[in-house]
C-alpha cells in the first residue's frame, strides 16, 4: 500500500454492527413481552371466564369464592404465575413508555423508581396472601366461609 | 436528543392506531392490576374486609366498568399476537392491515359472547 492511501475496508468485508449497549437486556425484554404474552392470554382468559362467565358471574365472587378456589394448588399455581407474568410483562411496558415520553433524565428517574417501588408492594403482597392465605380463619363468621371449612 | 422532533414518524392508519390503542389498553389493564392485587390481598384481613370492598365491584356502574376492562384486554391479547406474527411470520408485516381488522372481527365475536351474559348478571342483581 502507498502511503497516504485512505483507510478503505475491503470491497465485500462482512458487515460488522457496532454495539452499543453491554448487554442483551432489552432483547430479552423483547422476547419476555412475546413468549409473556402467549400464556397470559390463556390465563387471563381462563380468570375471567370462570369469574364472570360462570355461575352467577361478578355476583358470586366473595370470601368463600376466592377461599374455595385457592384450596386447589391448581388455582394457586394459576394465580401466582397470573401475578408474576402480568406484572413483569405490565411494568415493562410502562417502562417503555415512560422512557418514550419522559424527556427530562430526572422526570424518568423519579416515575420509574415509582414503578419498581409499586411493582415490589404488588408483587410481594400478592405472593404472601396466595402462600399465606387461610380459607377458614378461627373466630370468623361460618356464613361467609367456604364450604370445605365444613366437611 | 432534540426536544422538538422535526416531522414525525407517525403514519396514521392500522399501524399506527393499532400501536395507539395497543399502548392505551396496556395502560389501563396495568393500573387495573394495581388496585386489583390490593383489594384481593383484602382475603388475608377477614372475610368481612374483603367481601365489603368486593361488593362495590358488584355495583351496575362498576358492572360496566368491568366490561370496559374485558373490552380492553380482549383487544390487547388479540392484537399481542398480530404483533407476534408482524414479527415472526415472514408473511407478517405484509399482512398486518388485514390483520388488524381480523383482531377486530374476533373482538366483536368474543365481546358479543361476553356482553350479553355479563350485562345479565350485573342487571338482573345476581343475587
Amino acid at each position: 500500500m502507498a502511503a497516504g492511501t485512505p483507510d478503505l475496508a475491503a470491497p465485500r468485508e462482512a458487515y460488522r454492527r457496532k454495539k452499543s449497549t453491554r448487554t442483551n437486556y432489552e432483547l430479552y425484554g423483547w422476547v419476555f413481552m412475546r413468549a409473556s404474552g402467549v400464556v397470559l392470554l390463556v390465563l387471563i382468559f381462563g380468570h375471567l371466564f370462570v369469574n364472570l362467565m360462570v355461575g352467577d358471574g361478578v355476583h358470586a365472587i366473595d370470601f368463600a369464592f376466592v377461599g374455595g378456589k385457592w384450596t386447589s394448588p391448581f388455582w394457586q399455581v394459576w394465580d401466582l404465575l397470573m401475578l408474576w407474568l402480568a406484572m413483569i410483562h405490565g411494568t415493562n411496558g410502562v417502562r417503555t413508555i415512560i422512557n418514550d415520553y419522559a424527556e427530562r433524565d430526572t422526570t424518568r428517574l423519579v416515575l420509574k423508581l415509582a414503578l419498581y417501588l409499586a411493582f415490589t408492594i404488588v408483587v410481594v403482597a400478592g405472593t404472601l396472601v396466595i402462600f399465606t392465605f387461610s380459607p377458614c380463619p378461627v373466630g370468623a363468621d361460618p356464613s361467609l366461609l367456604p364450604s370445605v371449612c365444613f366437611s | 436528543m432534540p426536544s422538538a422532533p422535526a416531522g414525525t414518524l407517525y403514519r396514521g392508519r392500522e399501524g399506527m392506531w393499532s400501536w395507539v390503542a395497543h399502548r392505551v389498553t396496556g395502560v389501563l389493564i396495568f393500573f387495573f392490576l394495581l388496585v386489583h392485587v390490593l383489594d384481593t390481598a383484602l382475603v388475608r384481613v377477614s372475610p368481612e374486609a374483603y367481601n365489603a370492598v368486593i361488593s362495590t365491584y358488584q355495583t351496575e356502574i362498576m358492572g360496566l366498568g368491568e366490561a370496559g376492562l374485558v373490552a380492553a384486554i380482549v383487544f390487547h391479547a388479540f392484537n399481542g399476537i398480530r404483533i407476534i406474527l408482524v414479527d415472526f411470520w415472514a408473511k407478517g408485516p405484509k399482512y398486518q392491515r388485514v390483520m388488524l381488522w381480523v383482531v377486530i372481527g374476533l373482538f366483536a365475536v368474543t365481546m358479543a359472547g361476553f356482553l350479553p351474559r355479563h350485562l345479565m348478571n350485573v342487571f338482573s342483581g345476581g343475587h
